[in-house]
């Protein structure tokens, strides 16, 4: 099966699309791959603990790796301290990494 | 040897901030080793515009060297630098009618103009494609 | 390498381009050797439905010549081989699902893309 490193770069707040690309990421996972949501750009904003994260609750329970890109996150006054829980902040060497490996990346 | 990883972009400069997500992932790319290929498609041949210019901001009451703008043009210099003085290929190819249509034909010194063959060929070429489409 | 090229952005500057960007570079790079399929998804499934023809445009003294045939230049990529998808539930969503679609289109629900994308090595999302 193949890997798939999704980046996402919009928020669930603004745009319906962001649900949608969850549900893909969750049955995808489903059916047996090996997933990781890259969140990017405004893409962090729901990790900021208390914010409404029920997309980010739905890809964590699925048991797909949820990760935020470090430089996003700061940029939006998103301490690390303060990412929700299971959301773990990254460089965004780790996007290369996965390429570098053959996961299948796509930017939603 | 590290293999080589290809970009595609749509952006033009100044519009979204998918531009410097995108020159991060290069950076990134090269300073882990690998060569690096860039198709810049419709708005992103505007990237490599050599009359980009700097500007002061009023604003802020910066003069134009106290603000020392982004410049994207300034940006793929460096990473061209960067590329050259550590061993690594930086290869920028503008798609030629988005460069014709957008009257960009002035582009910075180190990149080129090509076509969607050229993007079809790196792809076949790098280990990996990572495609950043525009909304 | 067969790739999967995901359209979902859809009418972004084709009136000015008098193509979809996509369509149109995924036609120039079939022409150069690449083999590829088209998975339809968001708006971009409306172009499935046959027949569309965009006005020409006009402004001032200038008329447009060759307004965008998006459904055409899809169906075009399927005389050229490429296999052409649509999500079902997007489809539907916009009240399309029933309406004339392009030949030799696959629709496939959303259940079904993990298989799709795993039948493709490459997957470019524009």
């Amino acid at each position: 099966m193949s890997k798939y490193l999704l980046i996402e770069a919009s928020d669930p707040f603004t745009s319906t699309a962001v649900l949608r690309h969850v549900d893909l990421a969750v049955a995808l996972r489903r059916s047996g791959s090996d997933v990781s949501l890259y969140l990017v750009q405004d893409g962090v904003l729901p990790c900021r603990s208390g914010a409404d994260g029920e997309a980010l609750h739905e890809a964590l329970a699925a048991g797909i790796e949820v990760l935020a890109d470090d430089f996003s996150l700061r940029e939006r006054g998103i301490a690390a301290t303060d990412v929700a829980r299971g959301v773990r902040p990254a460089a965004i060497d780790l996007v290369i990494k996965r390429l570098a490996d053959s996961w299948k990346v796509m930017f939603l | 040897m590290m293999s080589a990883l290809t970009f595609a972009i749509m952006d033009a400069p100044f519009e979204n901030a998918r531009t410097v997500t995108a020159f991060r992932l290069m950076q990134a790319a090269l300073q882990a080793g690998h060569d690096v290929n860039v198709f810049a498609y419709e708005g992103a041949v505007g990237l490599a515009f050599a009359r980009q210019a700097a500007h002061p901001n009023a604003v802020h009451g910066r003069d134009v060297v106290a603000e020392n703008h982004p410049l994207p043009r300034v940006w793929i210099a460096e990473l061209l630098q960067w590329a050259k003085k550590n061993g690594r290929k930086l290869d920028w190819v503008n798609c030629g009618l988005c460069v014709d249509e957008r009257g960009m034909g002035e582009a910075i010194e180190g990149v080129r103009r090509g076509s969607p063959a050229d993007f079809w060929k790196m792809s076949v070429e790098s280990a990996n494609t990572l495609v950043i489409p525009t909304r | 390498m067969k790739t999967l090229q995901v359209v979902e952005t859809a009418y972004r500057a084709t009136v000015e381009e008098q193509d979809d960007t996509i369509v149109w570079l995924t036609h120039a790079m079939v022409g150069a050797g690449g083999q590829f399929g088209m998975l339809l998804t968001g708006n971009a499934v409306c172009y499935a439905v046959r027949e569309q023809r965009a006005s020409p445009l006009t402004i001032g003294e200038w008329q447009q010549s060759h307004a965008a045939e998006l459904s055409a230049d899809v169906a075009a990529l399927v005389a050229k081989g490429v296999s052409l998808y649509a999500v079902e539930e997007d489809l539907e969503e916009r009240g399309i699902r029933d309406a004339r679609l392009i030949d030799s289109l696959t629709v496939i629900p959303r259940a079904e893309l993990p298989r799709l994308l795993e039948e493709y090595p490459r997957i470019w999302k524009w």
